[in-house]
């Protein structure tokens, strides 16, 4: 096997073994992301010479006898919404284009610490917005497993960069389902963790009170592996939440017997392709052999997950966007005569038609007058949806759904009709709405495009999905397909 | 002709004493170089998150306990979101709907001796904004303006009391009163012209009788006492006139024109912003215990109301003594450790009043920053009882002793400054100065007693201040009725 179609786990048991270094590995994939990024077009910016660096350090670290993490030496790409100090990070937005952080985000710091070695920024929707990456102003990015079809969005470059090898993992962010939505496009295991599990400092904030920062990985090993580094209470950011992370790896290789698991019938809408609903149901019975015990539920609040999702996450988004003035950093109109016009034109130039539809939805929801109708009573439907949720895990382990209401769509199939392109994100909002952990791992394909079905447990109960998950990978080969890219 | 009555209402910001700002752990140091404390959560950079300072908090409930009003157990932050270079993100974190204190009071002392209570109906906390710097007169026909963002996330407390004043002067006596309790609290310096203490007022007239408010107008940038207590009066005479002339007041924000002593419209109701204000996701409810608020109570000091009721009732001052000597904490708290050694109120309240003021204003100094313990004047005022020194001398020994720190009766010593007592030697130099000025002699004989003042003063120059002022009188008196 190549070493750009390893895990971290076994590319990691292999450096320990002496039997590869980190620089091999690091100049592997750097060749590999040469061959395969033209096609592919996951990366903002490429760090190869900081990675050769960082993967030489290791090197040596590891050669003078120190302990080092399972993740050090291990190419990764990063979202380019995370902070990188000194490394542009551009939310894919010409009003970042050429905005380089000062500070390194919490992730970052931990992943730094434990030897992750970064090979470039990767592409995503405009601010994080959209579903298919197409919202990107600078490029699109192209599913490996058909370049004629979207990865997914917004993290559409994480996944695509790990689906081709290019990285061995890669963070994304999910507000939405932006991590889980590509993850099922492109055959990957995607985590969104609970709310306030990992930091969200120097994550560029699209909707504050839904967002979470979560690994792309090619198995669920991995993703415990991602999860131990990158999770945990981080003072500078009060919305993360002070409780232990377990060694997520104990909970692999286990029984799954007994555990209940819930299908909410709510999940499989009108509007969910077939094969999608006939590989989910395989997926069940696959479960049940194993020995869960699965259940149909009811969430009747689900319904108006999509109405709230639409009204919340814009009117945080309105807010959180509104410091990109042109004044401090970022991309300023240089023609304006006034303060006003500074404002307007950099504003009007600066962000695209999707960001600026959001902003111009999330005011009016939060206008006087229309704050009560819109804002607060969908933080009320919030509130039963979170009810919902509760009432599931006092009888379930697990509930069971689809990620995504099919496999990738062709470019430009969605991107004509709103509406359909909102709707696809109906098995996700939720999840972020009631703040749980939820993963996405393939179950399956459709004419040769890989199709996932999404996992959801109680908040923190992290552990709980890595164990159903492993033990369902374990009994399956989805997760050691990979595309066959021409090049 | 119809008799008007003026409602006011403020709104009073004061900026926070703490070391740190509200949302990151820069410096809130006043007076530095342009941008140098500042960090990626206060200039608002991508990705920045705001940390709340827990001493915000807990100057909050001190505040909202000296104004008697209720702690809100449970509060939280709202952005206020409005554009302008001068606010990093352009929303101000402050609270909406829950703020830290709600329904408080407080009471002034009016002219005519009664009493008035203030209603106060909240109180919040909310990040400050940063300074802009034009180079023209307004950020609109500027050519370029520059930004310090030093400012940004100091913490602010914004308190609004009810429409309960009826005058300037009752809106300066509750300022003047919320000020010092501040100051005695400790958790501001209110300064006005550093921008510490800053009054908006919301002004309306009404015919006298009648109960609905009238139309108001918020007044904005008075740099001062005097300028709000003008801007009031103002604005009352203009609305007043609008009125009497047929017009009528529209609801509008003006500023106060301190050089033109006028106020000016800024921006009208229909101008005005709409904050789109909702709960700040990025911080948590602030849960406030039982135990936090009686922590923090116990560690309130007496405050000014109740220092001077007690300085006039139990010590017999007058109103007007006791509140000069309760104007700041630090001079309240040296009087009653005087008074601790001297049971004698008034003696204490003139020499603290008079004399050691007068001395500690020449050297700009406080009784808190100076030289000197109570123990230095309870010696001093002793050293007046048992004759050892005159009044007169008194006025000498102060500024020795703020400046050197020694104790009077050291002084007094080394200064050879004690009082000259002896009748023999001083009746010697009373009939020498009778001989020296055969004139006043025949003056006081024809009826002008204030030729005995000339002559006091003569033997009190010859014996350098030292002598004992009774005794001259009385020494004098006798040797002039002998003759
Ligand atoms: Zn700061």
């Amino acid at each position: 096997m190549k070493f750009h179609e390893m895990t971290a786990h076994e590319l990691s048991a292999l450096m320990q073994q002496g039997q590869v270094s980190a620089e091999e590995i690091t100049r592997d994939h750097i060749k590999h992301v040469e061959q395969v990024e033209p096609s592919v077009c996951s990366m903002v910016s490429k760090t190869e010479s900081i990675a050769l660096d960082r993967a030489k350090e290791i090197d040596q670290k590891r050669a003078s006898g120190e302990v080092l993490s399972p993740l050090a030496g291990i190419p990764m790409g990063i979202k380019d919404n995370i902070s990188t100090k000194g490394v542009r990070t551009t939310c894919s937005a010409k009003m970042l284009e050429n905005y380089i952080p000062t500070y390194d985000a919490h992730v970052m710091e931990k992943l730094h610490e434990a030897g992750g070695v970064m090979l470039g920024k990767l592409n995503m929707d405009e601010f994080a917005m959209g579903s298919s990456t197409e919202n990107s102003r600078f490029f699109t990015t192209k599913n490996p497993w058909d370049l004629s079809c979207v990865p997914g969005g917004s993290s559409g470059g994480p996944a695509a960069c790990v689906s081709a090898g290019e990285v061995v993992f890669s963070l994304g962010s999910d507000t939405g389902g932006s991590i889980r939505q590509p993850a099922s496009l492109c055959g990957l295991v995607g985590l969104k963790p609970t709310y306030g599990r990992v930091s969200r400092y120097g994550l560029i904030a699209f909707a504050s009170s839904l967002d979470q920062i979560g690994p792309f990985t090619k198995d669920v090993e991995d993703a415990a592996l991602v999860m131990e580094t990158i999770a945990g209470y981080d003072r500078r950011d009060s919305t993360s939440a002070d409780v232990a992370v377990p060694r997520y790896r104990d909970y692999l290789n286990q029984d799954i017997k007994g555990m209940r698991i819930g299908v909410p019938r709510e999940y499989f809408a009108e509007g969910l392709e077939e094969t999608t609903v006939s590989l989910v149901k395989q997926a069940i019975k696959k479960f049940e052999d194993l020995g869960a015990i699965v259940e149909e539920i009811s969430m009747p609040y689900t319904a108006y997950a999509l109405a709230v999702y639409y009204i919340i996450a814009p009117a945080e988004c309105s807010s959180n966007l509104a410091r990109f003035d042109g004044v401090r950093y970022g991309y300023r109109d240089e023609t304006a005569e006034d303060i006003f016009s500074m404002y307007t034109k950099t504003r009007a130039e600066g962000f695209g038609h999707e960001v600026k539809k959001r902003i111009m939805l999330g005011t009016y929801a939060l206008s006087s007058g229309y704050y009560d109708a819109y804002y607060k009573k969908a933080q009320q439907v919030r509130t039963l949806i979170k009810q919902d949720f509760d009432r599931a895990f006092e009888t379930y382990d697990l509930l069971l759904t689809p990620t995504a209401i099919g496999p990738a769509f062709k470019f430009g199939e969605k991107s004509q009709d709103p509406l359909s392109m909102y709707l696809s994100d109906i098995c996700t909002v939720t999840i972020n709405l009631a703040g749980v952990p939820a993963l996405s791992m393939p179950c399956g394909f459709v004419n040769g495009l890989p199709v996932g079905l999404q996992l959801v447990a109680a908040p923190f109960a992290e552990g709980t999905i890595f164990k159903a998950a492993h033990a369902y990978e374990q009994a399956t080969e989805f997760h050691k397909k990979r595309p066959v890219l021409e090049v | 002709m119809t008799q008007y009555e003026a409602v006011i209402g403020l709104e009073v910001h004061v900026e926070l004493k703490t070391k740190t700002k509200i949302f990151c752990s820069c410096s809130t140091e006043f007076g530095k170089a342009p941008n140098s404390h500042v960090c990626p959560v206060c200039l608002g950079l991508p990705g920045v998150l705001p940390v709340l300072n827990k001493k915000v908090v807990e100057f909050g409930i001190r505040t909202g306990l000296a104004l008697h009003a209720d702690i809100n157990r449970r509060n939280k932050f709202d952005r206020k979101n409005y554009y302008y270079p001068d606010l990093s993100k352009n929303f101000q974190t402050s609270q909406f709907d829950q703020p830290i204190c709600e329904h408080g009071a407080l009471t002034i002392d009016l002219e005519n001796g009664e009493k008035k209570v203030i209603g106060i109906t909240r109180a919040h906390m909310e990040e400050d904004a940063g300074k802009l710097v034009h180079n023209g007169n307004t950020i609109s026909v500027s050519s370029g303006s520059l930004v310090d963002y030093n400012r940004v996330g100091v913490p602010l407390l914004e308190i609004v009391s009810e429409p309960d004043m009826r005058s300037a002067e009752e809106a300066k006596a509750y300022v003047d009163e919320l000020k010092k309790i501040i100051q005695y609290i400790d958790v501001s310096d209110c300064k006005m012209e550093e921008g510490s203490l800053r009054v908006d007022a919301n002004v309306s007239v009404r015919p006298i009788g009648q109960i609905d408010f009238g139309t108001r107008t918020e007044t904005k940038n008075m740099n001062s006492f005097k300028a709000l207590q003008r801007a009031i009066d103002y604005e009352i005479a203009r609305q007043i006139e609008t009125i009497e002339s047929g017009g009528t007041i529209v609801q509008e924000t003006r500023t106060w024109d301190d050089e033109r002593g006028m106020t000016l419209s800024m921006r009208s109701k229909e101008e005005a912003h709409d904050y789109r204000y909702f709960p700040e996701p990025d911080l948590a409810p602030i849960v406030i215990s039982e135990e936090w608020i009686e922590e923090v109570r116990r560690q309130l000091p007496e405050l000014p109301q109740s220092r001077r009721s007690r300085l006039v009732l139990e010590d017999g001052l007058s109103l007007y003594d006791a509140t000069v000597i309760t104007d700041t904490l630090a001079m309240a708290d040296f009087y009653d450790r005087v008074r601790m050694g001297i049971d004698d109120a008034k003696s204490i309240a003139n020499l603290l009043m008079g004399d050691l003021s007068k001395s500690l204003n020449e050297l700009g100094s406080s009784v808190d920053e100076s030289n000197i313990d109570p123990a230095h004047v309870i010696e001093l005022i002793r050293l007046m009882y048992d004759g050892t020194i005159s009044g007169k001398i008194a006025k000498q020994v102060i500024p020795e002793m703020l400046k050197t720190g020694d104790m009077p009766k050291k002084i007094v010593e080394e200064k050879g400054l004690v009082q000259m007592s002896d009748e023999g030697a001083l009746e010697a130099i009373v009939l020498s100065v009778l001989q020296e000025n055969p004139q006043s002699v025949e003056d006081y004989k024809n009826g002008k007693d204030k030729a005995v003042g000339f002559l006091v003063g003569q033997v009190m120059k010859a014996t350098k201040g030292k002598a004992n002022p009774g005794l001259v009188n009385k020494l004098l008196k006798e040797k002039l009725s002998l003759n």
